[in-house]
């Protein structure tokens, strides 16, 4: 086992070096869990927004639900959706497996829950503040659920942020319906479990501080536009 | 103003990284349901682009344990298999799944160790033997427990030396339940022996103190096949494709190809395929 | 939102002697305790009502009930004489005691309101203007509501309902945590719009500020109106034991349960 600074080396070395090969997975990692999570978004935040803002029968039970579901296991939402688009399942003449396509739609399932169920408790508590307000006024329901989504934006990137950390670090889910395939499906995670399984552990590692950056990046940026965002308001 | 720049960007972000993004336009693949040993070994990454730049045709491999690849197969998720488990995949052809088999090539198991060596089995050839030791010693033995070739072939060796290592599980007999590679980093971690194919092991990156202990019997002889999954039970298979690949991996050129890999200085998989 | 219950048409929607606001045998119960208990009243169209009490008597329950936020369990509220229904709220606005501040500019929040409202383009830009001048606060317009003092943010609150147009508009304590001056600039922007038309229903703490807003006082106790009629006769001359122990300011001693919040 060599020592961290030589595995910090080696991390920096793999992005500074340009490899395309590892820039290639990078930017599929990218694109799966960005689409993954802005999907995840334009389901769940109205979703979410709407059982925290509305009373309807069952309402408790939606909400355990979506928090349970938080916790799926990548393993098994992978597998579902396996079997749903392998060609024996019955979405199997999309012929979607083992593509970009079946690891957002995997990472989707996974995420969708998470964003949907924080926005319902974001979204609660705000309505709480403002439903008085939106009574006396008269503002209808889908006024409403805009003003609700938009006057939170802040804490829902902060919701879009944890769906990303999800999605970005979950190997279980890609794997199944991706097959990581060199070029064509593999991503950081998936090429981490590849190279741990090799006994590369040192580039294991490596890789995996790369997703750390890449994370710490996206991180930045959304707290550099929520920052950006709060001084435009101020001027 | 504020509310339009973000909608903007989230549509833009969407746009940039969505759906409609290339996902390798062209539709010349195959997908081949393979196992990790030629996986990890780096075989297939040493081959593939020779075969692309023949035919132009990109092969897209799923690695995982042989039983996981036979059930994909089976489903029709894939085009060509190509495993290392004879009665499995006989099977898979008998049962109309498959097209028809062919040997391409084979390699060896070995069981590796630490330098230890509680169970005292190094340099022994006779494989049953060395197990059936192992187990008198009650040596700690990680096993794959995945139904993939090597577990099979391990399986039948358990057999053969009359151990019941069910009896066993959990206590000196630890099944892992996952690939080579993991076996081999959890195996290692626990001083237990481990069966492995020499291929996988020698490209091995985490061997810490091990070494191979046992090696040479002809039961550790271990055969890969191909075969073209049945067009016939399932449509979406590219048939044509996929004999192409076949076709090359069992011709002279493609032979050549697997004989002249090699890591280390040292060849992993011989060829073996009927000269037709 | 609003009791269903059939409810005669406005047939006297123009009558002079029809008050514009009037509850008849109002009653709210929760929990099995009356909280509203059979209260009939009048409001008429451009008068000024004091509501008071002692706290926990019902008095932010009765205007909630009143504007339609809370659907009564007994009797019900009367607009023009006829269904206290969406068109209806819409002729009225009200003031929270806490200002609900939208996380959103000053401007923001005004022009929220007045789309809820159905007003848009350059009517909701000159009454969005005209707002913010009443309310003072032209050098804070793209300030975000939530980081206004108390005082600004409550002048901002009661511009933004008068924005509505209302034709009455209540107000729940608006200046109970605001300091003299803020009080004072509430004050004027009340009398403005009543001077302009508006309807004034206001509950308050502050007997100062019910003699100065008021022309009609109600006093309520338990959940009852104990006693009403002009301000100064009730204040001066209270005929009610509750209302005379409240002014006398012995409420503290009063320790009977109902008194509690």
């Amino acid at each position: 086992m060599e020592s961290f600074s030589t595995i910090l080396a080696e991390a920096f070395g793999l992005i500074l070096s340009g490899d395309q090969a590892v820039i290639d997975i990078i930017l599929l990692s990218l694109r799966v869990t960005l689409t993954a999570v802005g999907l995840a978004c334009l389901i769940g935040l109205p979703l979410g927004a709407l059982v925290g803002a509305f009373r309807f029968p069952l309402r408790t039970a939606v909400i355990v639900t979506m928090n349970t579901m938080m916790g799926l296991p990548p393993v098994v939402v992978g597998l579902v959706v396996y079997l749903m688009l392998s060609a024996a399942g019955p979405l199997g003449p999309l012929a979607l497996l083992y593509t970009a396509t079946a690891m957002i739609i995997a990472q989707t399932i996974l995420v969708t829950p998470i964003v949907a169920a924080l926005t319902r408790q974001v979204i609660e508590d705000l309505h709480g503040e403002y439903a008085e307000q939106f009574a006396s006024l008269g503002v209808g329901p889908v006024r409403r659920i805009r003003a609700l989504l938009w006057d939170a934006r802040y804490s829902l990137l902060t919701v879009a942020l944890a769906g990303f950390g999800r999605a970005a670090a979950e190997v279980g889910a890609v794997i199944i319906v991706g097959g990581n395939i060199n070029h064509v499906t593999r991503v950081m995670t998936t090429t981490i479990a590849l190279e741990t399984s090799k006994g590369n552990l040192q580039l294991a590692l490596a890789l995996g501080l790369v997703l750390l950056t890449i994370a710490v990046v996206v991180n930045g940026l959304v707290y550099a536009i929520r920052g950006s965002a709060a001084r435009a308001a101020y001027a | 103003m504020l509310k339009r720049n973000f909608l903007g960007f989230a549509a833009a972000a969407l746009m940039a990284l969505g759906l409609g993004g290339p996902v390798a336009a062209q539709d010349d693949f195959i997908i081949v349901q393979s196992t990790t040993s030629t996986q990890n070994s780096g075989l297939f990454d040493y081959i593939l682009p020779m075969f692309a730049d023949k035919t132009g045709i990109e092969v897209r491999v799923v690695a995982v344990g042989t039983g996981q690849a036979i059930k994909n197969a089976r489903n029709g998720d894939g085009d060509v298999l190509f495993v290392h488990a004879k009665p499995a995949e006989e099977k898979f052809v008998a049962d109309g799944e498959g097209v028809s088999r062919a040997d391409v090539m084979f390699n060896d198991f070995v069981i590796v160790g630490p330098d230890s060596d509680p169970a005292e089995v190094g340099g022994m050839s006779d494989v049953v033997a060395a197990m059936t030791r192992i187990a008198e010693a009650k040596a700690p033995f990680a096993s794959r427990g995945d139904d993939s070739g090597t577990h099979k072939a391990e399986l039948s060796l358990w057999d053969e030396a009359g151990v019941d290592v069910a009896a066993a599980s959990g206590d000196w007999y630890r099944e892992t339940g996952s690939g080579m590679g993991a076996t081999l980093n959890t195996g290692t971690g626990m001083d237990a022996y481990i069966m492995t194919d020499r291929a996988t092991w020698i490209s091995f990156g985490n061997k810490g103190d091990y070494k191979i202990l046992v090696e040479g019997d002809d039961k550790l002889f271990n055969q890969y096949g191909i075969i073209l999954v049945n067009p016939e039970k399932h449509p979406n298979v590219k048939a044509e494709l996929g004999q192409q690949f076949i076709d090359w991996v069992l011709s002279e050129e493609g032979q050549n190809a697997i004989a002249s890999f090699k890591v280390d200085g040292q060849q992993l998989f011989f060829p073996n395929a009927d000269k037709v | 939102m609003h009791d269903g219950a059939p409810i005669p048409a406005r047939e006297m929607q123009e009558d002079e002697d029809v008050p514009l606001l009037a509850a008849r045998g109002l009653g709210f119960s929760a929990g099995g305790q009356r909280l509203i208990d059979d209260i009939d009243l009048d409001i008429r169209s451009g008068s000024r009502t004091v509501i008071m009490g002692a706290n926990g008597t019902g008095k932010s329950l009765l205007l909630r009930l009143l504007h339609g936020l809370i659907s009564p369990t007994e009797g019900r509220v009367l607009w023009c004489g006829g269904p206290l229904d969406k068109a209806a709220r819409h002729e009225q606005a009200m003031v929270f005691q806490r200002p609900v501040m939208m996380r959103r500019s000053v401007a923001a929040n005004l022009r929220f309101a007045l789309s809820a409202r159905g007003i848009r383009g350059a009517e909701r830009a000159a009454r969005e203007a005209e707002a913010i001048a009443s309310a003072r606060l032209e050098h804070l317009v793209n300030r975000p509501a939530r980081v206004l003092s108390g005082g600004e943010q409550q002048r901002l609150a009661v511009a933004r309902a008068l924005a509505c147009a209302p034709r009455l508009l209540f107000l729940d304590e608006p200046t109970a945590s605001l300091d003299p001056a803020s009080t004072h600039a509430i004050e004027q922007i009340i009398d403005n719009a009543h001077a302009r038309g508006v309807t004034i229903v206001l509950v308050t703490h502050d007997a100062g500020q019910a003699r100065r807003m008021g022309e009609d006082l109600i006093f309520l106790d338990a959940g009852r109106v104990v006693e009403s009629g002009p301000i100064a006769q009730v204040l001066d001359a209270p005929q009610s034991g509750a209302a005379r122990a409240w002014l006398g300011g012995r409420l503290f001693l009063d320790t009977s349960p109902r008194n509690q919040t």
